[in-house]
């Protein structure tokens, strides 16, 4: 019996978990627990049985338990993954290794320090950057947007801050302020998008010593990432964003307008009768 | 509980340079990350050892064919052949390297529809004919070499 068939029979799962409580450790440990297995639960769901049933005391990052907050990111059977989208059965195993998200510190037991993934993505001016600040405040209506413009970027656009990239990548494995694949993915993501105009000030944050020269398309960030980002392939079109820019080679291309008022207004349709109210 | 100790600084967690020797199944193109390095490396020893080795030959002509002929035994043999391939590793996974970093041979964007797939996954042909290829000429040279 191979060992995937095994476990799809087995009644018991060994979780091995790593601990570490900062006000008494000085390393880490694993600690064993034994928990039943359901069909379909996922690790997630082997945790929450752990927290609950065995041990309070175990510390984990989890919100929506359906992959779209990024909180469950974790070191699973060696690679990085979310755990409420890894069913068990999927790791073809009947013990399974959780460790914290390598590549960054330990706060306590599975809880990664996700500071330095929000700095880097903080420095990399995650939002639309306009020359017409007046109306970026006061905005007089949306700007315009063709669906192929939208598509340049659209993909990168679905990151959920789970800092998995970053466990997966050998830059970020050796060296500490690397900028990183999310956040250099993200400055891709606003750089082609058509609103935006702020191609030169992120070429000045992200064309740095631990910037995005540090990438050596090693891909494993879009290996990872759960949610089917490729961030590899953004930072690529980034370098050759950077680089045209750098050259002055960047076709100079006029941002995205503010929508014309509509020419005519639509008639509203009737009110049903049976929802007005008198 | 006393809140100096609960501020204690994370626990260090990075996978250092073992994360580039062994990190898990990843993708074939991490682990040709580490072998860009080292057959660089590897080139640069060589680049050096060469230099001083030809240097001798300003020396005079009785010092140069005694080193020369500490150079005549297999394990050289072994070495300058590893140093070829080596050569030969890093310069055809460069030119990839050098093209992919670019964003060329890439593609697009593609919205992420389950299964996700990647753009190194999608043009994963591309290392595959880079590795044939670089099979065929090491073969060559090999027997080139024994022969
Ligand atoms: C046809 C010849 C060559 C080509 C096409 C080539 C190409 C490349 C490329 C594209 C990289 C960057 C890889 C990356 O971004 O990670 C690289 C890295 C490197 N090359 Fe070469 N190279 C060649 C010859 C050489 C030679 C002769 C040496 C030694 C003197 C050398 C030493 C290195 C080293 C040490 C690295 C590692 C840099 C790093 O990983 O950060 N290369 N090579
Ligand atoms: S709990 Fe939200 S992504 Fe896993």
């Amino acid at each position: 019996m191979t060992e995937k068939e095994k476990s799809l029979t087995a009644e018991e799962l060994t979780f091995r978990v790593q601990r570490y409580e900062p006000t008494r450790d000085e390393k880490s440990h694993l600690q064993e627990f034994v928990i039943p297995f359901t069909k379909g639960m996922t690790v997630l769901d082997g945790l929450n049985y752990i927290k609950e049933k065995i041990d309070n005391t175990l510390a984990f990052r989890t919100s929506c338990r359906m992959g779209i907050c990024g909180s469950c990111g974790m070191l699973i059977n060696g690679l990085p993954k979310l755990a409420c989208h890894t069913p068990v059965e999927e790791l073809g195993k009947d013990v399974v290794e959780i460790k914290s998200l390598p590549n960054y510190g330990i706060i306590k037991d599975l809880i990664p320090d996700l500071i330095p993934l929000f700095e880097s993505h903080k420095a990399i001016k995650p939002y639309i950057l306009r020359s017409d600040s007046e109306e970026m405040e006061e905005p007089t209506a949306e700007y315009t947007q063709s669906p192929q413009e939208l598509e340049e970027y659209l993909q990168f656009s679905y990151c959920v801050k789970c800092g998995i990239c970053l466990a997966a990548c050998p830059t970020s494995a050796t060296d500490v302020l690397f900028l990183g694949p999310q956040s250099l993915a993200q400055a891709y993501r606003y750089c082609a998008d058509s609103r935006d105009e702020g191609v030169r000030e992120r070429t000045a944050i992200v064309d740095s010593g631990h910037g995005v020269w540090l990438c050596h398309l090693a891909g494993a960030c879009s290996e990872a990432c759960p949610k089917g980002v490729d961030p590899a392939l953004a930072i690529q079109l980034l370098k050759r964003t950077v680089l045209a820019q750098t050259l002055r080679l960047r076709k100079k291309k006029e941002p995205s307008l503010v929508a014309p008022p509509p020419a005519e207004e639509k008639p509203k349709l009737p009110v049903p009768e049976f929802t007005a109210k008198r | 509980m006393n809140v100096a100790e609960v501020k204690k600084k994370p626990l260090k967690n990075y996978l250092g340079i073992w994360g580039w020797v062994w990190a898990g199944r990843y993708n074939v193109e991490r682990y040709l990350y580490t072998l860009q390095r080292v057959t660089g490396l590897g080139i640069i020893l060589y680049g050096i050892l060469h230099l001083t080795a030809n240097g001798m030959r300003i020396s005079g002509e009785g010092l140069w064919e005694d080193t020369m002929s500490l150079f005549e035994n297999p394990v050289f043999a072994v070495g300058e052949y590893l140093v070829i391939a080596a050569f030969l590793i890093h310069a055809l996974n460069g030119l990839r390297l050098i093209l992919q970093q670019l964003g060329y041979t890439l593609g697009a964007p593609k919205p992420p529809i389950y299964p996700y797939s990647h753009a190194l996954q999608r043009r994963r042909p591309i290392v595959l004919a880079m590795g044939a290829l670089g099979a065929i000429l090491l073969l060559l040279i090999l027997i080139d070499f024994v022969v």
